[in-house]
């Protein structure tokens, strides 16, 4: 489970998110969506403790990712915007490396990167260096090492970037599967369509702020129409005229 | 301590396989400029060597017109051809010749008859540093010629020649043949400290500036591991590199330098294994300092091409001192010593000129390098809290 309360965070004299408080459940899949811009990564980033807030508090399964980021750390698999791998290193070498990061011995670490590779589809490409490879492949092997240390939440920051049908297809069976298995997964994404097919929870994010958490239907019915789509420009709308003076 | 462990096993077999990385580290920095300065030094001494014997080939225009001067300067192996040419053209024939030209005026026999003084006139490209030796030795034979004539001139008149001769001064040349090579090998200390830093530099800026421009700092901050751990894992595999450039670097050295004629001067027997064991010890506590430092500049650039400018620039840093060194003749003593890098050279130098340097100052050579390893270390430990690192 992940919970955020009233985090705010400023770059100089940009603010960047101000006073987002969100909660995603486990076994469920949320999604943050907002236009770019709107604070989704700067939320994510806090939440896996590469930036620290200027205020407000955070918690994965109750770990506070400000008192014990380590801990926290342990308990989160992150696909980090752009997904980059090491291009030395085989897909494989990727996925154990991190393995070891996590503190797993070889023998678990060689078992997991191995049931990774055959359940993300990568046997094709998994001993290659992953100098070549298609952004597809460089996802699945970021998404794999994320997952190595068998994470109770998983945080990706615009997963579905720059893949094709086939690899969206695979992503989103997996994503199914882990909330399936009772994990929390919390993802940012720009497209609609997207967080309409997967989501089972919707946090509208604007300007840095939540301007709207709920399910989808929910969303639907509170901006009185039948499209995600709808509802989000009215939502985001609303949210801009209540701001102004 | 395992996740040090396994962050350098990491480092180590990226570097291993990334070809380039591994041309420049192991080959271009231990081999080619050993080789590149074996070459030139070796030139070096046998430029020294025909400068200063052997004959002189000196073309002579109008030698009619001073039979005798010449025949004193072929008792001293000047081997005379003579030409024709005015002094235009002898100006101009000089530019691009080997050798110096002698122009003899028409009035030199008259006015040395006459007891005044005879004009001669030597043209010669002296940017060229063999014909400088070669001017030198011919100027003197002149003066010496000259200086007989003056004195025959006083014996005639009834006068001691000796009044010529108010102050006799002697040279003594006390430099040992090991100090005169350790001149010429003033270039080595620089290349031996140059590669070795250099064969750090691609983790060092990996640690940073890499890791951040292919995408996987940010994951890699995501793992359960103490953030000073992951650099101290990257900084140990530069220091691995560096270690191994070094010791490629001194063996290369140690190998190649007896074959280039090295034992003219007196020094072959003073580089074998102890001395290029001494070197290594000597320059292995730097090595921190410099991993370390390469890591911290890294860290303030914005990308890998930037980085690679600064860090080269930094790679000059440690030269300084050496430069400073060689114009100033510095010597060592023990505030010197405590100039990292500037202490390496001394350690070197006393070394290959058969002098080691006391085990005080050695100590604070290593003290001092060590001791600022430290500081810049922990420095870059803290580099990863820094949210800048982003980018």
């Amino acid at each position: 489970m992940i919970e955020a309360r009233e985090l705010s965070k400023r770059f100089g004299a940009l603010s960047a998110i101000d006073g987002v408080s969100l909660r995603a459940a486990d076994g469920r899949i949320t999604g943050l969506l907002g236009p770019n811009g709107a604070g989704k990564s700067t939320t994510l980033r806090i939440l896996y403790t590469v930036l620290t807030p200027d205020g407000g508090e955070a918690w994965i399964d109750g770990v506070s990712v400000l008192a014990e980021p380590l801990e926290a750390r342990r308990r989160m698999g992150v696909l980090a915007h752009g997904a980059g791998v090491y291009p030395n290193l085989t897909a494989r070498e990727n996925i154990e490396y991190f393995g070891a990061l996590h503190g797993l011995e070889r023998d678990v670490r060689r078992a997991r990167a191995a049931e990774l590779i055959t359940r993300l589809e990568m046997t094709a490409f998994a001993d290659r260096p992953a100098k070549g490879f298609s952004q597809g492949e460089r996802v699945k092997t970021a998404l794999a090492r994320a997952l190595v240390h068998q994470p109770r939440n998983v945080l990706l920051d615009e997963p579905t970037n720059g893949l094709d049908v086939m690899a969206v297809r695979t992503l989103r069976r997996l994503l199914g599967q882990l909330r399936d298995a009772g994990h929390c997964i919390l993802f940012s994404s720009h497209v609609m369509q997207e967080v309409a097919a997967l989501c089972d929870e919707v946090i509208i994010i604007a300007g840095g702020r939540v301007v709207a958490q709920g399910e989808p239907e929910a969303l639907k019915a509170r901006a009185a129409t039948a499209s995600l789509e709808e509802a989000f420009v009215r939502l985001i709308d609303s949210s801009d005229r209540g701001s102004a003076p | 301590m395992r996740a040090i462990w396994r962050v350098f096993g990491k480092e180590v077999r990226e570097t291993l396989r990334d070809r380039r990385s591994l041309f420049t580290t192991l080959i271009v920095g231990p081999l080619l400029i050993p080789a590149l300065i074996g070459t030139v030094i070796s030139l070096a001494i046998r430029h020294s060597g025909t400068e200063n014997t052997g004959p002189i080939m000196l073309s002579v225009a109008h030698a009619d017109r001073a039979p005798r001067l010449l025949g004193f300067l072929r008792q001293y192996q000047v081997e005379i051809t003579t030409v024709n040419t005015d002094r235009e053209r002898a100006r101009r024939l000089v530019a691009h010749a080997q050798g110096p030209l002698l122009y003899i005026p028409r009035d030199f026999g008259a006015r040395l008859m006459a007891g005044e003084p005879a004009p001669l006139r030597l043209y010669a490209n002296e940017s060229n540093r063999s014909v400088q030796g070669k001017v030198a030795r011919l100027s003197s034979l002149i003066a010496l010629y000259s200086g007989t004539i003056a004195r025959l001139r006083l014996v005639v008149r009834g006068l001691d020649p000796q009044l010529l001769t108010p102050i006799a001064m002697h040279l003594i040349d006390t430099s040992t043949p090991q100090s005169r090579a350790a001149l010429t090998l003033g270039i080595l200390s620089y290349a031996i400290l140059f590669t070795m830093l250099m064969s750090g530099l691609y983790i060092a800026i990996d640690t940073t500036a890499g890791e951040r421009e292919r995408g996987t700092l940010e994951p890699l901050l995501t793992v359960p591991v103490a953030r000073e751990q992951l650099v101290y894992g990257k900084l140990l595999a530069a220091c691995a590199m560096m270690l191994v450039a070094l010791v490629l670097t001194v063996t290369v050295f140690a190998i190649t330098l007896p074959h280039v004629g090295l034992a003219r001067l007196g020094m072959s027997a003073n580089f074998g294994p102890a001395v290029a064991a001494g070197i290594v010890l000597g320059c292995m506590p730097l090595i921190p300092a410099g991993a370390a430092l390469m890591i911290l500049v890294a860290s303030y650039t914005r990308s890998y091409r930037e980085a690679q400018t600064y860090v080269g620039l930094v790679l000059l840093v440690p030269t300084l001192p050496l430069i400073f060194a060689n114009i100033l003749g510095l010597a060592p003593r023990p505030a010197l010593m405590a100039v990292p890098s500037l202490s390496q050279h001394f350690i070197i130098m006393g070394l290959l000129r058969g002098q080691p340097l006391p085990g005080g100052e050695v100590a604070i050579s290593v003290g001092v390098s060590l001791a600022l390893g430290a500081v810049l270390v922990q420095l870059a430990g803290r580099l990863y809290r820094r949210e800048r690192l982003l980018g």
